[in-house]
């Protein structure tokens, strides 16, 4: 049965295209048949951070509209055959996501899917109400940082009340916690909110932790799913991450700051 | 640590002021956000209720939503205005 897994966050900016582009890879690299959705209609941008945004002609809304058929708007990852991405459309209609329509082009997605990740718009409008509604799991992309926190502790509450799952009483959504952009070095100078404090005040199981890495903006650039990177430390650390949501028990890294040479740390600290 | 610790300023780390904010914040944050959709309009009209038969101020009245695990409740707190002592009924024992 697939799995509909939403990445979600509340604030904007936190990283969770770069996490879908990033899990949507990582997924497919280890074999599983997996499908990205871009939920921010009117702000495409998933097609850009995979690379595939040269190839789009249909998109997710005229699937709903019945404009398109869904072979039709899927685009296949040139490089791992595995993955497909559903782009969304430039629309300005507010109203383009339906719940019909989302509802069936999901049970669709399903037949020829494992997993299905929904990359969620910011905010608690309808995109974000629409990517969350009918999660199996859910990847709370947070930033160790006061606003993003907060962001985070209220789409918790409204995945708790506001998904399918909630609304039919049935198990709940299954909630993980990503925290990106950790900088070990500013959290040992006590500058920045340090894991357990994060985990101690949103209180959901960590999924893992994205060092803060030049590396995800590198792959922004390029159009390349940040996991792709296998030297680069965030790329290293989403590929734990994936390998955690897949069951596997792999030891948390990224949390101590690097260790650096006495004339180093001289140099930094006096400049 | 190195030497250069000392030269910085002491005191409360930015860190820790940032746990207690939100600590402090997401208890108030949690208890209403449970709240159901409709209860501001709910709360209108309980006001627009009570003021048709008792005149009370607004703000005598308050409409308080919690939610304790599998029970939620609401709450509706009327401060009614002070009573003049009723005249004494003459009463006539026939």
């Amino acid at each position: 049965m697939a799995k509909v897994i939403v990445m979600t966050s509340g604030k904007g900016g936190v990283g969770k295209t770069t996490t879908a582009a990033a899990f949507g890879a990582g997924l497919a690299m280890r074999g599983h048949r997996t499908v990205v959705i871009d939920f921010d209609v009117g702000l495409r941008n998933l097609d850009l951070i995979m690379g595939c945004e040269r190839r789009v002609v249909f998109d997710f809304i005229n699937v709903i509209n019945g404009d398109a058929r869904l072979n039709q708007a899927l685009i296949r990852d040139k490089r791992i055959g595995e993955l497909c991405i559903l782009p969304t459309s430039q629309t300005r209609d507010k109203d383009a996501l339906t719940k019909e329509g989302v509802e069936r082009v999901l049970e669709e997605l399903k037949a020829d899917f494992d997993y299905i990740i929904c990359d969620s718009p910011a905010g608690i409008e309808r995109g974000a109400l629409m990517a969350l509604y009918w999660a199996d799991e859910a990847v709370i992309v947070t930033n160790p940082e006061v606003s993003s926190v907060r962001d985070s502790d209220r789409i918790l509450g409204v995945l708790q009340s506001r998904s399918k799952r909630a609304e039919e009483g049935a198990e709940p959504v299954k909630e993980h916690l990503l925290l990106t952009r950790y900088d070990a070095e500013r959290v040992e100078r006590g500058e920045m909110l340090k894991v357990d404090d994060v985990l101690e005040i949103l209180a959901i199981p960590l999924l893992g932790i994205i060092p803060e890495s030049q590396s995800v903006l590198k792959a922004s650039n390029l159009g390349q799913p940040v996991i792709f990177d296998e030297v680069s430390p965030a790329g290293q650390a989403y590929a734990d991450a994936v390998g955690r949501f897949l069951g596997h028990s792999i030891e948390h890294r990224f949390t101590r700051p690097e260790r650096r040479g006495l004339f180093q740390r001289l140099l930094r600290r006096t400049a | 640590m190195s030497i250069f610790d000392f030269f910085r300023p002491r005191g409360q780390p930015s860190a820790t002021a940032a746990k207690e904010r939100l600590q402090i914040l997401l208890a108030h944050e949690r208890s209403t956000a449970a709240a159901p959709d409709y209860l501001p309009k709910l709360q209108r009209e309980i006001i627009d209720l009570v003021t048709k038969y008792v005149q009370v101020a607004d703000d005598k009245i308050s409409v308080h939503y919690a939610n304790a695990g599998s029970v939620s409740t609401l709450e509706v707190n009327v401060e009614l205005p002070v009573m003049e002592p009723a005249a004494p009924m003459r009463r006539s024992f026939g």
